[in-house]
């Protein structure tokens, strides 16, 4: 215990920003008013605001293709966030890369990328620039548990532990790599016991408890801050929605595998029901707090939905204005 | 006087990264082989003793790794030099190159661009083979977002590199070990050849003679053989791939009417089709005989030196092309 209120307000506030911003794309993902592919993170909050929560401003975080999460957790716009979605000219990547390239270098939203792996790479690069300059920034690596098949997970856990790399490599398992049950995609042992051979520090997080990945959060950034080189964090988690889109059978299509119990137990492990209930069981935050929260979070969402919509298209004549700085 | 002081190409090299590490601390070189004359030769002599470990990084056999990390480094505000010893090395490293790092402004909105070099030496001859000797420029120059210079010479080879440096975009620096002995006048100061622009470096008023990298060379010299039998030719040294200096070749093709194109790459989709197309489009009326291309066959490197010279272009491949243009 001994969490400040202003914390626990910020990770109750942040995972329900997250919440309801993906939900609020539901509809209009339904309606074809959007259609970027988007991968939502509906389930997996706690990971990100736990995570980000413990890292400062300056820090540097790089996602993947389901990154709405990311990005508003490290403190990305989230209006410019939803007309990103949209595709207007006033989302954070101008509608050139829609759901799956989200950044703001401001905030160390260093940018996202749906080729599985791809980041991870950066994310050491990132911290190998903070390690030549010696600024005390750490880096942080979304990525899923799909990402463990691809051999440029393994070249970076060497090279960060060789170069001892303030990087934290944070894998979300949530059980699924796009459609196939991580159990068909590797021999069943604990993901987290791949960075065993390099020597890279090791934390197994529940990633539905949003104060258990803040703690595990606090301590691999101290680990990275002061040049013990990388951290692996693996957090088991479960995303609410398919692959990619609204549904679980993704627009009624049936795409979607997963046993019915299985997503029925994962949702009453509901990262946000179970830390409001925290909350309040521990008297933290009365009812009347967290419903001003739920009222100014929704207000908010509804802004940055009115936004986007709102917000002009890209215009034609600039289609090649970013292909060279 | 400095410009009278002579260097070789690789050592052209070797100045401007000392030049550029020193005027800028956020300039690093990583690689594999970077401690080891045997991979990259001279060019990175001394680089290690002047500027540590921190910043001249020798790496593990990771090309795909490394290279992401060169690229996630730029984008978090270094500049960094990644050198491939060899082209073929860069296959691996494909995805940072063009999935994240071309793409990554673009795709981006412009937010956040990548500043870097992707350096590759081609190894050509050797009795080397299929992966040891591949010159991949023209894929890297289909790709949108990349850049791509091919310096000749070495006052080109260091104001190129310290232009991709300096470039606020990825550039990919292709250079070829055979050139590495080349020795010519380098101004000691800093300086940059535009990227963008190509030379003349023969003028003449019969045939234009296109060429990239070694090929210069031996264009040159076949223009000095050409030359003696009452051809005149005027040779172009492309410098930068990408972006091509369109007017440069179109106007020496409307002023001779006849283009040959020498590449270091394949004869089938590669730059001097692309070149091809180019004037085919927009210089069409001005010629007097169909295109002729020198380029590899389509077939892949062979070992024996035997095959090597019936792989490899030379000057006589240039003058029987310029002499079948001129109907001689």
């Amino acid at each position: 215990m001994g969490y400040d209120i202003e914390l626990l307000e910020h990770l109750f506030r942040t995972m329900l920003r997250i919440r309801l911003c993906e939900e609020s794309f539901v509809e209009p993902i339904l309606r074809r008013e959007v259609f970027t592919p988007c991968h939502l993170y509906s389930g997996e909050e706690a990971v990100a605001v736990g995570l980000s929560s413990a890292l400062s401003r300056d820090d540097y975080v790089f996602g993947n293709h389901r990154s709405h999460g990311h990005f508003l957790a490290k403190g990305g716009s989230m209006r410019e966030m939803a007309a990103e979605i949209y595709c207007r000219e006033s989302g954070c990547s101008r509608g050139r890369g829609g759901s799956m390239h989200l950044i703001a270098p401001d905030v160390g939203m260093l940018g996202s990328a749906p080729i599985v792996a791809g980041t991870i790479s950066l994310a050491t690069g990132a911290a190998l620039a903070s390690s030549i300059r010696k600024d005390g920034r750490v880096a942080v690596s979304f990525f899923g548990d799909g990402a463990t098949g691809e051999g440029v997970l393994y070249e970076s856990l060497n090279f960060a532990a060789l170069m001892k790399l303030p990087v934290i490599f944070a894998c979300e398992n949530n059980l699924y790599a796009t459609h196939m049950p991580i159990r068909e995609c590797r021999v069943n042992l604990p993901i987290s016991r791949i960075a065993e051979p390099f020597g890279i520090e090791i934390h197994t997080v529940d990633g539905n408890d949003v104060l258990q990945v803040h703690e595990a959060g606090r301590q691999a950034v101290e680990s990275c801050r002061t040049g013990k080189g990388p951290v692996f964090m693996e957090f088991m988690t479960y995303r609410f929605r398919g692959h990619v889109g609204p549904d679980d059978n993704i627009q009624g299509s049936h795409t979607d595998i997963r046993p019915k119990e299985e997503i029925a137990m994962w949702m009453d492990k509901d990262p946000i029901k179970k830390f409001e209930q925290y909350l309040k069981e521990n008297q933290l935050l009365d009812k009347d707090r967290l419903q001003v929260i739920k009222d100014e979070v929704m207000a908010e969402v509804l802004e940055a939905q009115a936004f986007a919509k709102n917000s002009p298209s890209p215009g034609r004549e600039e289609l090649t204005k970013y292909v060279f700085a | 006087m400095s410009s009278h002081r002579k260097l070789q190409y690789s050592l052209a090299i070797n100045e401007a990264l000392h030049q550029m590490m020193e005027k800028d601390a956020s300039v690093f070189l990583i690689g594999q082989g970077v401690k080891s004359p045997w991979y990259v030769g001279n060019t990175a002599r001394n680089l290690l003793e002047r500027f540590g470990a921190a910043r001249v990084i020798d790496t593990p056999v990771s090309e795909n790794g490394i290279t992401g990390a060169a690229v996630g480094a730029a984008i978090a505000g270094m500049k960094p030099v990644v050198v491939h010893p060899r082209l073929d090395f860069m296959f691996y490293a494909f995805d940072p190159i063009i999935n994240e790092a071309a793409n990554w402004y673009y795709m981006n909105g412009g937010k956040a661009s990548v500043p870097m070099v992707f350096w590759g030496i081609i190894n050509r001859k050797g009795e080397q083979a299929a992966q040891h000797s591949q010159a991949i420029h023209g894929i890297f120059a289909h790709i949108p977002g990349l850049k791509v210079v091919m310096p000749a010479t070495a006052y080109d080879a260091k104001g190129l590199m310290i232009a991709a440096i300096q470039d606020p975009n990825p550039v990919v620096f292709v250079d070829e070990r055979l050139l590495y002995g080349f020795e010519e006048p380098v101004p000691e100061e800093i300086y940059r050849v535009e990227i963008g622009k190509g030379r003349i470096r023969r003028e003449g008023k019969d045939a234009t003679v296109v060429a990239v990298s070694l090929m210069v060379h031996e264009a040159m010299k076949a223009a000095e053989c050409l030359a003696s039998e009452g051809m005149d030719v005027e040779v172009l040294d492309l410098r930068t791939v990408k972006p091509l200096d369109k007017e440069l070749i179109l106007n020496s093709v409307r002023k001779t009417g006849r283009i040959v194109i020498a590449d270091m790459g394949w004869k089938s989709f590669g730059i001097s089709a692309e070149i091809a197309a180019l004037v085919a489009e927009h210089a069409f009326d001005s010629l007097k005989s169909p295109i002729l291309r020198v380029a590899l066959p389509d077939c892949p490197a062979p070992a024996s030196r035997i095959l090597e010279k019936a792989y490899y272009p030379d000057e006589n491949d240039i003058i029987g092309a310029v002499k079948k243009v001129m109907g001689k």
